[in-house]
Order: structure tokens, then C-alpha cells, then sequence
């Protein structure tokens, strides 16, 4: 049995810590809110993107010839896998379901005798990663000191990968993030990007009667196009993945302020019932006492 | 019958301009300047450093680009860009820098020849607009 001094010091204890919990939830929605902006502003740009790549490569006939970044190189021997997670925690399991999700993508890799290497980009991933696939693991990348997700930080990511690519260092590249769909729900994503995926091309199939001018021919835009397209694509998941971030801070620490709540008021029942114990106790000794006078 | 189409211009952070009262709009493409007006067809090509100038029936804008695509469909000219900034808004210490971080880029000896053409463009349109 605490004793009261104990008790009342566990209440303030509880009750600091909601109080920074409260403060994290409150700074998390504001910066969510800004991030949702952002995310929302982006797509535009990543949607174009897509359009005109759909487009252009329907319309290349040579696909023998065709820009491996597009195709593939013809094999899928090393997989490279890039982890987006957050630099921070206290987000619940924001950084743990990517985790999750590309672990699982990992063990296939390797039960199929294929290799694999890892970027992380985000200090946490690392963290996690680095006690099982520290072999793996080719570059750390951390965005700590950048305040607010640019285009620039996205660039060099993708610069890292084309680099990679044309030393012919993979043939598959993946990359994991977390999808923002609302302030509780973020759903881990799995995109590959090299080669790219073609699989929506065939949603439309009456949409190809649009011959294009191209200026200079369809091949070199492309190739100047693609490592484009991967740094759209890295800064699109960015974008997602720090609003997925903000809101999964948000949702953990509105539950850590209500638990918090929870307990100091079991606490103080505690706390009251013994007092009220104490004080019973000693009625009791001054009537028993008075009683035997 | 009116002449006018829409544009849409983006970079990767934000929708930088939308318009859709343009009646021409010319674009520094790779192989040359390329003047756009309703009803051309169908087209995507790349920039160059450039100027690109959007006339509509109110104004006239220019903005300086450093790099992009332009797809034209459907009387849309959607530019993609990375960076591009308003000719009025610019910023001297800006321009100056890039002037100089490209020298630099030139002065190295492993760059090819499309880059150095490149690079030596950039240089001489970022210094005319320094100078005006």
C-alpha cells in the first residue's frame, strides 16, 4: 500500500506528462494541418508527371530499345529497397508499420536468393533496421536538419538511385512509405519504381488517340524524363509520409492524454479512499480510546 | 469565337500559376523558342533556361525557368517545372549565384558537350536578366 505522500506525487507526475502529451497533440495538428497542404498542393505536379510518361510510353514502339528505367533491365536480381521513415518517434506506430511492411518485402528477397540492399532515409528506420539487416543496409540518408520537405532533399535521393542504376547496382528498386488517407488511418505503402509499373496503362484503352509532336524524339525525352520521374516520386512520398507522420502524433498522443487522464483519476480515488482510511483509523482510536477512560 | 486556352504551370511543391484566359505563350524549348497558340497540337517537349512568356488578354507575364517539360493537349499547356521564378520578383543575389555556380560547373573538363551548351545558356540569359 502507497503511502499518500507517494500517491500524491505519482498524480503530478501523470499530470506533467499529460500536460507535455497535450502540448505534442496540439503542435502535431497544427503541423499536420500544414503538411495535408503541402501533400494536397504536390499531387498536381506528380499526377502531370505521370500523364505524360503514360503517354509517352504508349506511344514508344521499340520497346527492345526503350530506356531501362522503364523496362527493367531484364533481370530481378538485386532488389533495392528504400525505407522512408520519420527522423522522430512518439508517433505511434507510424515508423513500425513501414517497418512492418518492408521486413516482410526483405524476408521474400532473401528466401528467394536474391540480393538485397537497403537505403534508409529518416534516422528511425535506421534504428530499427540496422540490428537485423545491418549488412544490407547500403546509406543512411537523414533529412534532420531541413526543416520543411523540399523538392531538393527529394532530388538528391534520386540522384543516389539513378547513380546506382546506371552502375548497374540493382535491377528492382522499391520504395516504403506511409499513404496518408486520414488523421487515424495511414496505410504502408510498397511502390516500385524502377522499372516502372505499368499497370493502370490499360484503364483506358479507347485514350490513345492522342498523337503527340515530340520535340526532340520520344527516346530522349524519356531518358531525360525517368530520373525525373523518381524524384517525383521520392518527393510525393515525402510529402505523404510526414503528413501520415503529424497525424499518426496527433492520434498517439489524443490517447495518451486521455489514458493519462484515466489514470490520475484512478489515482485520486486511490488517493482519497486512503486518506479517508487514515482518517477513519484514527476516529477509531480516539473513541476506543475515550471508551476505555 | 474566342483564341484563348488554359495553362497550368507546376513546380514539385505547389501549383505555381494557373490561367485560363492565355491567348499565346512562348516557351524556350531545346531546340528552339516555341510560340504556342490555341488549337496547336498535341506536344511534349523539354526546356531549356529560358524566358517563357505568357500573354493574356489582361497582361503580359515572363518568368524565368530553368529546366521542364511542357505537354500541350486539349488547348492545356501544362508546364512542369522545378524551378521558375516571376522576372519582376527576381532576386539579384539569387541570379548572381546561379551565374557563378554554373561557371564553376563549366570551368570543370568532364562535362559534355549538350551540358556545357546548356550551362553556357544558362549563364547568358541569366545575365540578361541581370542586367535589365
Amino acid at each position: 500500500m502507497p503511502s499518500l505522500d507517494d500517491l500524491r506525487k505519482r498524480i503530478t507526475s501523470v499530470k506533467s506528462t499529460q500536460k507535455i502529451t497535450k502540448a505534442m497533440k496540439m503542435v502535431a495538428a497544427a503541423k499536420l494541418r500544414k503538411a495535408q497542404e503541402n501533400a494536397e498542393k504536390g499531387r498536381p505536379y506528380s499526377e502531370k508527371m505521370n500523364n505524360v510518361i503514360l503517354n509517352l510510353s504508349k506511344s514508344i514502339t521499340d520497346k527492345e530499345n526503350a530506356p531501362k528505367l522503364l523496362v527493367g533491365t531484364g533481370e530481378e536480381k538485386v532488389h533495392l529497397c528504400i525505407v522512408l521513415t520519420a527522423d522522430r518517434g512518439l508517433c505511434g506506430g507510424f515508423n513500425t508499420n513501414i517497418i512492418k511492411k518492408a521486413k516482410s518485402y526483405f524476408e521474400k528477397i532473401i528466401s528467394e536468393n536474391k540480393t538485397l540492399k537497403i537505403i534508409t532515409v529518416g534516422s528511425k528506420g535506421y534504428d530499427q533496421l540496422k540490428r537485423q539487416y545491418k549488412s544490407y543496409i547500403v546509406e543512411n540518408i537523414s533529412f534532420k536538419e531541413s526543416k520543411n520537405i523540399n523538392y531538393f532533399d527529394a532530388d538528391k535521393v534520386g540522384k543516389i538511385i539513378i547513380e546506382k542504376f546506371e552502375k548497374n547496382e540493382f535491377d528492382v528498386c522499391a520504395i516504403f512509405y506511409n499513404k496518408f488517407k486520414n488523421v487515424i488511418t495511414q496505410i504502408p505503402q510498397e511502390q516500385q519504381i524502377v522499372p516502372l509499373n505499368e499497370n493502370k496503362d490499360d484503364k483506358d484503352g479507347s485514350g490513345n488517340d492522342n498523337d503527340y509532336e515530340f520535340e526532340p524524339d520520344e527516346d530522349e525525352i524519356l531518358s531525360n524524363l525517368l530520373p525525373k520521374n523518381i524524384s517525383t516520386q521520392i518527393f510525393k512520398a515525402m510529402l505523404e509520409n510526414s503528413a501520415s507522420e503529424q497525424g499518426s502524433r496527433m492520434t498517439a498522443m489524443d490517447n495518451a492524454t486521455r489514458n493519462a487522464g484515466e489514470l490520475v483519476d484512478r489515482l485520486t480515488i486511490e488517493y482519497n479512499r486512503s486518506r479517508q482510511a487514515a482518517i477513519t483509523k484514527e476516529l477509531i482510536e480516539i473513541i476506543s480510546g475515550a471508551e476505555s477512560l | 469565337m474566342s483564341n484563348l486556352f488554359n495553362i497550368d504551370i507546376v513546380n514539385p511543391e505547389q501549383s505555381f500559376l494557373s490561367k485560363d484566359n492565355v491567348f499565346e505563350v512562348v516557351i524556350p524549348a531545346v531546340e528552339g523558342e516555341i510560340g504556342i497558340l490555341k488549337d496547336h497540337i498535341p506536344i511534349i517537349s523539354f526546356l531549356k533556361p529560358g524566358i517563357i512568356r505568357v500573354f493574356s488578354e489582361s497582361e503580359e507575364k515572363s518568368f524565368y525557368i530553368e529546366d521542364g517539360i511542357v505537354e500541350f493537349k486539349d488547348n492545356t499547356l501544362s508546364v512542369l517545372t522545378s524551378s521558375i521564378f516571376d522576372l519582376k520578383e527576381a532576386d539579384k543575389n539569387f541570379i548572381s549565384e546561379s551565374i557563378s555556380s554554373a561557371e564553376a560547373e563549366l570551368s570543370k573538363d568532364n562535362i559534355d558537350d549538350q551540358k556545357r551548351f546548356l550551362l553556357n545558356h544558362k549563364v547568358e540569359v541569366l545575365k540578361s536578366i541581370s542586367i535589365n
